[in-house]
């Protein structure tokens, strides 16, 4: 009954979530709980957020997070708090801590050493002499011949 | 008895594959022409034989034979006839005999239209191409054989996922093997290249029409399958960064590049190591695909068929042919020096930078997809690689790849002077600029990639105009100088303003979505943005092998009606599964986008509405892309090469 009276009230004011029953009344900590929401994984799901999941899990830790906040933590203490009961499994974006570092810098560095081989190589072709054509081999020969009889 | 016929010939065509593997090798080595003139006709008996298996297995599926296991498992009899052909290959066993039937159908086409071809180097090709073919009927045939028989045929089968029951599904499989598998030719050229000691101009043009082929039905493929997750999977998203996307996302950055740096060999006779490199990492990264879907290494909606002992063996193929090919290319990289000479701004150096760029792209996608098994496996966390990493991570690369491009697209081979090949672009900077601006002031206090995404989509389109005003060059009948432009030029410029195309919908529909999720009562009105809905009904109905949850809604703007939208709900009692389908109002500007849920316990609706701007953009695009493919394929001087073909076919006097 208390939930459809809160069901009844929301209808009054147009709000924007996950589902309509989740929606905090304040839309600034709504707005922070969707970001926060978005950066967090559906446990039981392939690669998605509990912003779009449909699953149960999901729905729980959309209400968490929204507890957190109501609660007064700012969106580094309820991540936290998410992190340490669920493992960093739940980001799914992974935080640059140990090992980690070399999954953010594998792109930047990556280019790097590409782009120096391509840079190496441009400079050698640059200054490259143009090869001087060699003759053709007895079996190119033969080839060229037979083309120019046809 | 169709049936053991079409095992029979499954078996059949390994042993021919056998043949075509070995005898052409050898004849090519030994210089025996009668060896080598084995290839072609055991490539067109091997495909035959192939599509005889496969046409078997297919109409078990559409007389719905039960006593097979595989159609059990995956059809059922009040399935539409749609879903039964397709459902031959929507599972593990079918989708790999596809997959196998497409290998030997490349191989055929190599041995039909590959007459031009130095006699060596086709027999070696085809001799690899069918290597290849002779893993995966192995494979098929020791690990998932599609042919078992029930020793108890029950009356009817346990379904098709109801998720892939959708045309747009229906055809995203074959598509994408045939991108997939089109990357085999490219690697069988690079292997018989290699093995033959020799890369030169002639070279890049054979091996060019394949890897744009091979790219073109990736494209398609990718295009249908991110279209059927945008409006099947409940949320419009069109791109989750899922492993298995990745796994098609990866072999179509390196046919991008591949089919780059081959114009480079093709032109130039420069960049032929890496070229040769590329093919191989290409194909490599095909079977990591296939690896990463048949294995369930990482789990993904699409592991239909998650095996251990199936993973391992597609790792020894896997391991086999890269390991093979890279040792090869070590070996013999060497021999291929490059021709070419040309300065640091040219068209040359223009095609390094795409090709290092999607070859890097590439590498974060695979390092992003691979990560949570790496840290696993060796730093002990468990841990997950999601959208926010690859947006993060992937777009820059896009962006700088989108800048460049108009640039690099209009400076001339050898040596350019760059002020003066951007001179006639700046019109075009101009414009995007001023668009993107445009962008920045109506939109107020969003995030930059709405603008950004709208500066590269018309930096690209007007670079495209520019570019091909240019050619015209000046006075005169410039209109019938455009007409005339080579097919190929047009393909490029088709393309390209495709890639813009495609880049400024991915940015409206990421920045510029609005969304609103409630509980509609029936007969009240809301509105979303500047439309207004109004839920009218909500039915259940009686599909073919379903029963429909379907609402019925109003789209208004202004007082006047846009359009009647009807969300479903599914339920799939076979497969016990619910799906939901989303009613979408398609135009150019905009999707208006409806989904309906549950039912409340006070009546109403759950009702969630997404105004999705520019969203049709991203497929229009993809298209383009595809279209300026096939413009680029059928470019006088691979249709010149196929006639020289027919010429040499008239025995000569």
């Amino acid at each position: 009954m208390k939930r459809l009276a809160l069901i009844l009230t929301l209808l009054a004011a147009p709000l924007w979530a996950v589902q309509p029953d989740e929606v905090l009344g304040d839309p600034v900590l709504e707005e922070r709980a969707r970001e926060l929401s978005k950066g967090l994984r559906c446990l039981v799901c392939r690669n998605e957020s509990i912003d779009e999941s449909n699953a149960s899990l999901a729905r729980d830790l959309r209400l968490l997070v929204r507890e957190r906040l109501v609660a007064g933590d700012s969106d580094k203490e309820a991540m936290d708090f998410i992190v340490a009961r669920y493992g960093e499994y739940v980001l799914l974006k992974p935080d640059v801590t140990g090992a980690n570092w070399l999954l953010w810098a594998a792109g930047p560095l990556m280019l790097l050493v590409a782009g120096g081989v391509g840079f190496a190589y441009l400079r050698r072709r640059q200054t490259a002499k143009a090869p001087t054509e060699a003759p053709l081999s007895t079996d190119e020969q033969a080839r060229l011949d037979e083309i120019l009889r046809r | 008895m169709i049936n053991e016929l079409g095992h029979f010939a499954l078996i059949l065509a390994f042993l021919v594959a056998i043949v075509q593997m070995v005898v052409p090798l050898i004849g090519a080595q030994k210089r025996w022409p009668s060896w080598m003139a084995v290839a072609e006709p055991a490539a067109g008996a091997q495909f035959a034989l192939t599509a005889v298996s496969f046409g078997a297995l297919m109409w078990a599926f559409i007389v719905s034979d039960f006593s097979l296991r595989l159609v059990v498992l995956n059809s059922h009899s009040a399935k539409p006839m749609l879903y039964k052909i397709s459902g031959t290959w929507g599972n593990h066993e079918g989708s790999m005999l596809l997959w196998v039937l497409i290998v030997t159908l490349f191989g055929a086409m190599a041995a039909w239209f590959g007459g031009n071809l130095p006699p060596t180097l086709r027999a070696r090709v085809l001799a690899v191409q069918s290597a290849i073919a002779v893993a995966f009927f192995a494979f098929i045939i020791f690990t998932s054989n599609p042919f078992l028989r029930m020793a108890t045929p029950p009356f009817d089968g346990q379904d098709l996922n109801p998720l892939l029951q959708d045309p747009g599904l229906a055809f995203h499989p074959p598509f994408l093997y045939l991108g997939y598998v089109g990357l085999s030719m490219a690697f069988s050229f690079a292997v018989a290249a290699l093995i033959e000691g020799r890369v030169d101009a002639a070279w890049g043009r054979w091996v060019r029409p394949w890897t744009l082929a091979a790219w073109i039905f990736l494209t398609i493929g990718i295009a249908l399958g991110s279209w059927w997750a945008y409006y099947e999977l409940g949320w419009g998203g069109f791109w989750f960064w899922d492993p298995v996307e990745n796994a098609s996302f990866m072999p179509w950055l390196l046919a991008a590049a591949l089919l780059h740096s081959a114009i480079v060999v093709e032109k130039r006779e420069s960049l032929k190591s890496w070229t040769i490199l590329l093919a191989i990492l290409a194909f490599g990264f095909s079977l990591i695909g296939t690896f990463i879907v048949r294995s369930g290494l990482l789990t993904s909606v699409h592991a239909f068929a998650n095996d251990p002992e199936r993973g391992v063996f597609i790792l020894a193929i896997m391991a086999f042919f890269m390991g093979g090919a890279l040792i090869l290319f070590s070996l013999r990289a060497g021999v291929m020096e490059a021709k070419g000479v040309f300065g640091i701004v040219s068209r040359e150096s223009a095609l390094i930078v795409n090709n290092v760029l999607l070859a890097v792209a590439c590498f974060v996608v695979f390092v992003g997809t691979m990560w949570p098994l790496v840290a696993e496996m060796f730093f002990d966390r468990k841990l997950s690689v999601g959208p926010p990493f690859f947006n993060a991570a992937f777009t820059p690369f896009m962006v700088a790849l989108g800048l460049i491009l108009p640039i690099g697209s209009v400076l001339p081979w050898k040596r350019a002077r760059l002020s003066r090949a951007i001179k006639p672009l700046r019109f075009a900077f101009v414009l995007a600029l001023a668009v993107a601006g445009l962008a920045w002031t109506v939109q107020t206090g969003r995030s930059l990639l709405g603008p950004m995404g709208m500066f590269l989509g018309v930096w690209l389109i007007m670079g495209v105009i520019v570019e091909l005003a240019q050619r015209t060059g000046r006075g005169g009948d410039r209109l019938g100088r455009l007409m005339r432009l080579p097919r190929a030029d047009w393909g490029k410029a088709v393309a390209h303003a495709g890639l813009g195309v495609t880049m400024a919908g991915i940015a409206g529909l990421t920045a510029w979505t609005v969304d609103d999720i409630r509980v509609a009562q029936v007969d009240q009105p809301w509105t979303v943005g500047s439309y207004e809905l109004t839920l009218n009904s909500v039915e259940e109905q009686q599909g073919p092998n379903y029963v429909s949850t379907m609402a019925n809604l109003t789209l208004s703007r202004g007082g006047e009606l846009v359009a009647e939208m009807t969300p479903e709900k599914r339920f799939y009692p076979v497969a016990r599964m619910p799906t939901t389908e989303a009613a979408i109002d398609y135009n150019l500007a905009r999707d208006v986008y409806v989904v309906i849920g549950d039912q409340q316990s006070n009546g109403g609706w759950t009702v969630r509405t997404y105004i999705k701007p520019l969203t049709n953009w991203i497929w229009i695009g993809c298209a383009l892309m595809a279209l300026g493919g096939l413009l680029s394929l059928s470019d006088r001087r691979f249709r010149v090469a196929a006639g020289a073909r027919k010429a040499a076919a008239v025995p000569a006097e």
